[in-house]
């Protein structure tokens, strides 16, 4: 059955359809459509799936996949347009250009923990760059997979983009096909696996991934405000269950008191005294994650270390924000990603150790910064790594389309959002238009000192040496 | 019983790379006067040691000195300055737009090292393919090991002895030897890994790399194929066939990923320009050292291998001698060999130009849509809706019209195949690059619908700002309106 959808897919690229920007415009509208149509089911999906609550579904899938669509639909045409780029001395006369081309027939596999945007916008890209698509939505997710599964042939051009459901053996057999690029959003150990199939038929891949996201809170902050925006960053975002939540927290020793107090003031705020009753708050995925969570805090050294929440309710399969104060560094929760509403607070003497702690660590898919501190925020910028970085807040920056967004290192490979969305799921193809004018003799055999000379000055942009290749220099014997 | 001797330990790579990433990790490659210098470096080295390389290039290729300055040393000279003058406007942050009006921000874009990287050169243009990648990372701040192909040995120790003395010897390493010294490499976790070679060990390159998610560029081989259209002046021919000539045989004989593979012409006009072909080389090559010799003995074997399909070899309608003892194979024309044969399915590498005739040339482009991407497309051609039609209608890593091969030497044009990283210029520079999205936002504006516990008004507000409807926004906000 996956060849089969292949097979149809790539006729239907080879007959050229997914090429005028009016096709692509008309995919894109249908999107849009779908999206203000389809608001309330979209968002019923994501709380069957996730308990995520109605706000949250708004704010960081709707809204954002139907603006991401909008921005696309207003880009294209530029997007599309060849770039011409100077000619040069060596081969003139000259003219270049890149054209962007789409690579063909794409795949991507979407994680569950954003089921509609992590389809929908890599979807985006791909259809904006004039690709066929296959979506593989993630089956962790179904109620979301189902919907797409239904709306998609409703509002695009089914014969060029096909959702396909289903779990490890349907992946599987999409992985064995030949696709022109993998995108795949979700976990390393996966990753892996993509990229392994991908090298069979040499695919080239994006793989957006995940890792643990430190917050460094410096002293000389305004706190309320950054705890506001610690503590909507991780419960806020699927209730910590998110690639760029924040994962734990590096402080000072001296103002970790301090934090802790505005954090527990803050989560009271927000969620109340019994959380686990919060509707704000989203369940985790299912009963595999959430024994996953439970035994990261019921590790001995671990679970004496919480000072806030770790309550649990297994049947609603929701946990309580928890803080914890200074776990062992060798602790799996502090080795691993944590993806839940746990956060580890870790500390240290000055608060530029951080850095060394942090690159002690497979690179971030995020790095957060808290201070007012202009020098401090340069060093952070210039030496730690990360997929992306905010100061000051945390979890916005992937709201902006200007911006690459993606990780590097064991965070991922690749990025997207935006023109870089399109370039993603593009191939730039330098184009270079010569005449025949401008021959020079001095680059074919027979090689004599006199062509040698010429080729050099040549080579190095040297005007003179044009002019005399142009005038013929040197003379060809007869 | 006598106890079985240990088995001598291969050298594995785990020092090697702690090494280079402690050196990585001190800082000092990402330091741009670092990086300035060792530019400065390559381009003394390229300077000082230009003898040695055509010496080095002429016994692992045969290689005249004219070849190696104009496809390797000239355009990797001319690279390097270009990067050198560069270097500070690539390394800077870039701003961003920031169009968020409700959570103002700056927004800029770093490029950042990726940290300890792997080059694989290949055989035939042996100084190029490591260096101009080498530059590359360099520029970008980060350390390097490369590994030049043995297959061309001189050129290989040539780089082992004058890397170090040239450059940071700490940061920047050559490592020697043949595939197992390649697939122990492999094993190790790396930033970035450049592979220029056969898609056969693309593969084996790539599937080691998933085990790391160590990301890949790969520049791998394909068929290039050059359509020849009808070219009304005399003057215009002789130019195209001209450098046809010089794209196929003066370029390594033919070895080369970006060399013409076959030509496509129009039925009526392949005996002109097979007559123009014959003519031309005989100008051409006067002298047997104009012509790099074919590398070894095997690909000696496997290019005359293609001839002995007996359909192949009555195509043969020029050339057509293979000398064995000195390696070198005569430039070779073949007319319309069958197209399910070797030669017309593999990739040639070789100083033999298979002629396929069509109809109409336009049929050339349903031709090359039928066949894998190649790595270049040329087109000898005035019309301009062909140019058009070719751009539009195929796909592959560049395009080149009246002219074949030159395009590898422009900084300006990227480089590489379809979807796989492409380098030259500064895509050499981004190849080995990480751009860090970074976003600084200030305390002071603070928008409260941001925060739970959440209601229809927030969700009112919120919805204003994703329709960048700010004056209801405003209003809003004010009390104004609900």
């Amino acid at each position: 059955m996956a060849e089969e959808t292949v097979r149809e897919l790539r006729a239907s690229f080879a007959a050229g359809r997914t090429r005028p920007a009016e096709w692509r415009a008309e995919q894109l509208k249908g999107l849009i459509r779908m999206i203000d149509e389809k608001e309330a089911e979209i968002s019923a999906a994501l709380h069957e799936d996730l308990a995520k609550p109605h706000m949250e579904s708004y704010l960081h899938e709707i809204s954002l996949t139907k603006s991401s669509c909008k921005f696309a639909l207003n880009g294209l045409k530029n997007w599309m347009k060849p770039e011409k780029i100077p000619a040069s001395i060596t081969t003139f006369p000259s003219s270049a250009q890149i054209v962007p081309e789409p690579l063909g027939v794409v795949l991507i596999i979407s994680a569950w923990n954003y089921p509609f945007i992590l389809s929908i916008d890599p979807v985006i890209g791909a259809i904006a760059a004039g690709n066929a698509v296959v979506l593989k939505p993630s089956e962790i997710a179904p109620a979301t997979s189902s919907l797409l599964a239904k709306l998609l042939p409703e509002y695009v051009d089914n014969s060029c983009i096909k959702v396909v459901e289903g779990g490890v053996p349907e992946t599987t057999a999409l992985l064995e096909q030949r696709w022109d690029k993998i995108f795949y959003t979700g976990n390393g150990t996966v990753a892996r696996i993509v990229m392994a199939a991908a090298s069979k038929h040499l695919t080239p891949v994006a793989l957006e991934l995940g890792g643990k996201c430190p917050v460094v809170v410096d002293s000389n902050v305004d706190l309320h405000v950054a705890v506001k925006r610690i503590v909507v960053g991780k419960w806020g975002c699927n209730n910590g269950q998110a690639c760029i939540a924040p994962d734990y927290i590096i402080t000072t020793k001296s103002f970790a008191p301090e934090l802790v107090a505005s954090l527990k003031r803050v989560l009271v705020r927000f969620y109340g005294e019994n959380p686990l009753q919060s509707a704000d708050l989203s369940r985790i995925v299912n009963s595999k994650q959430f024994k996953r969570l439970q035994d990261l805090i019921e590790e001995k050294r671990v679970a004496d270390k919480i000072v806030y929440g770790g309550e649990a309710d297994e049947e609603q399969l929701k946990i309580a924000p928890t803080l914890l104060l200074d776990v062992p560094q060798d602790s799996a929760i502090m080795t691993g990603e944590i993806f839940g509403p746990l956060l580890p607070i870790v500390t240290v003497e000055k608060i530029e150790e951080s850095f060394d702690l942090i690159n002690a660590k497979p690179k971030p898919l995020a790095a957060y910064l808290f201070t007012k501190n202009k020098k401090l925020q340069e060093e952070f910028v210039a030496n730690v790594p990360a997929g992306g970085m905010l100061v000051n807040d945390t979890v916005l920056h992937l709201a902006n389309p200007y911006m690459p967004f993606g990780g590097v290192g064991d965070s991922g490979m690749g990025c997207y959002h935006g023109k870089f969305g399109f370039d993603c799921f593009s191939h730039k193809k330098g184009v270079l238009i010569r005449g025949f004018g401008g021959e020079a003799n001095a680059r074919y055999p027979p090689y004599t000192t006199e062509k040698q000379k010429i080729l050099r000055g040549l080579i190095n942009g040297s005007f003179i040496a044009l002019i005399l290749a142009l005038l013929g220099f040197p003379r060809e014997k007869r | 019983m006598g106890s079985v001797p240990e088995e001598e330990k291969a050298p594995g790579f785990g020092d090697l790379l702690s090494d280079l990433r402690e050196v990585y990790e001190s800082g000092r490659t990402q330091d741009l006067e670092w990086r300035q210098s060792q530019l400065r470096g390559l381009i003394r080295l390229l300077e000082e040691e230009e003898e040695e390389i055509f010496d080095a290039l002429h016994e692992d290729l045969g290689k005249h000195r004219l070849e190696a300055f104009r496809d390797e040393v000239g355009v990797l000279k001319k690279s390097v300055v270009d990067k050198l003058q560069n270097l500070k406007n690539w390394a800077a942050p870039e701003k961003a737009h920031t169009p968020l009006v409700a959570f103002p921000a700056t927004a800029l874009v770093v490029p950042e090292p990726l940290g300890v990287v792997l080059i694989f050169s290949c055989w035939n243009l042996p100084i190029g393919l490591a260096l101009e990648p080498l530059s590359g990372a360099l520029a970008a701040g980060n350390a390097a090991v490369v590994k030049p192909s043995e297959l061309a040995p001189s050129t290989s120790a040539f780089l082992a002895a004058n890397i170090p003395k040239y450059l940071d010897s700490k940061a920047v390493k050559v490592v020697e030897g043949g595939p197992e010294v390649g697939d122990k490499l492999m094993d190790h976790p790396w930033d970035k890994v450049l592979f220029t070679g056969s898609s056969r060990v693309g593969r084996l390159i790539m599937t080691k790399a998933a085990k790391h998610l160590t990301p890949v560029a790969l520049e791998l081989g394909s068929k290039c194929p050059c359509i020849v259209d009808w070219l009304d002046s005399n003057r215009d021919s002789q130019v195209a066939v001209n450098r046809i000539t010089g794209a196929k045989w003066s370029t390594c004989s033919g070895q080369a990923c970006i060399a013409i593979d076959y030509l496509l012409v129009e039925e009526e006009f392949a005996p002109i320009l097979i007559e123009m072909l014959k003519s031309t080389l005989e100008r051409f090559f006067t002298r047997p050292e104009y012509m790099a010799r074919i590398l070894n003995e095997k690909h000696f074997q496997r290019l005359s291998g293609f001839l002995a399909d007996r359909r192949v070899a009555s195509s043969v309608v020029h050339g057509g001698h293979f000398n064995p003892k000195t390696l070198s194979i005569e430039p070779t024309l073949l007319l319309n060999p069958p197209l399910d044969s070797d030669i017309m399915t593999e990739e040639i590498f070789g100083p033999l130009l298979p002629i396929i005739t069509v109809k109409k040339i336009e049929d050339s482009i349903k031709f090359l849509k039928s066949k894998p991407k190649p790595l270049a497309i040329y087109a000898f051609t005035r019309n301009e809706k062909l140019k058009q039609r070719i751009i539009d209608e195929t796909s592959s890593g560049s395009v080149t019209f009246n002219d074949a091969i030159v395009q590898y030497g422009l900084e300006s044009i990227p480089f590489g195949g379809v979807g796989f990283g492409q380098y030259h210029g500064k895509y050499s520079f981004e190849m080995f690059s990480h751009k860090k999205a970074v976003f600084k936002r200030s305390f002071l504006i603070e928008f409260m619908f941001r925060y739970p516990p959440w209601d229809e008004i927030k969700m009112g507000m919120l919805r204003r700002v994703y329709q960048f409807d700010y004056v209801s926004l405003f209003l809003a906000i004010v009390g104004l309106r609900r």
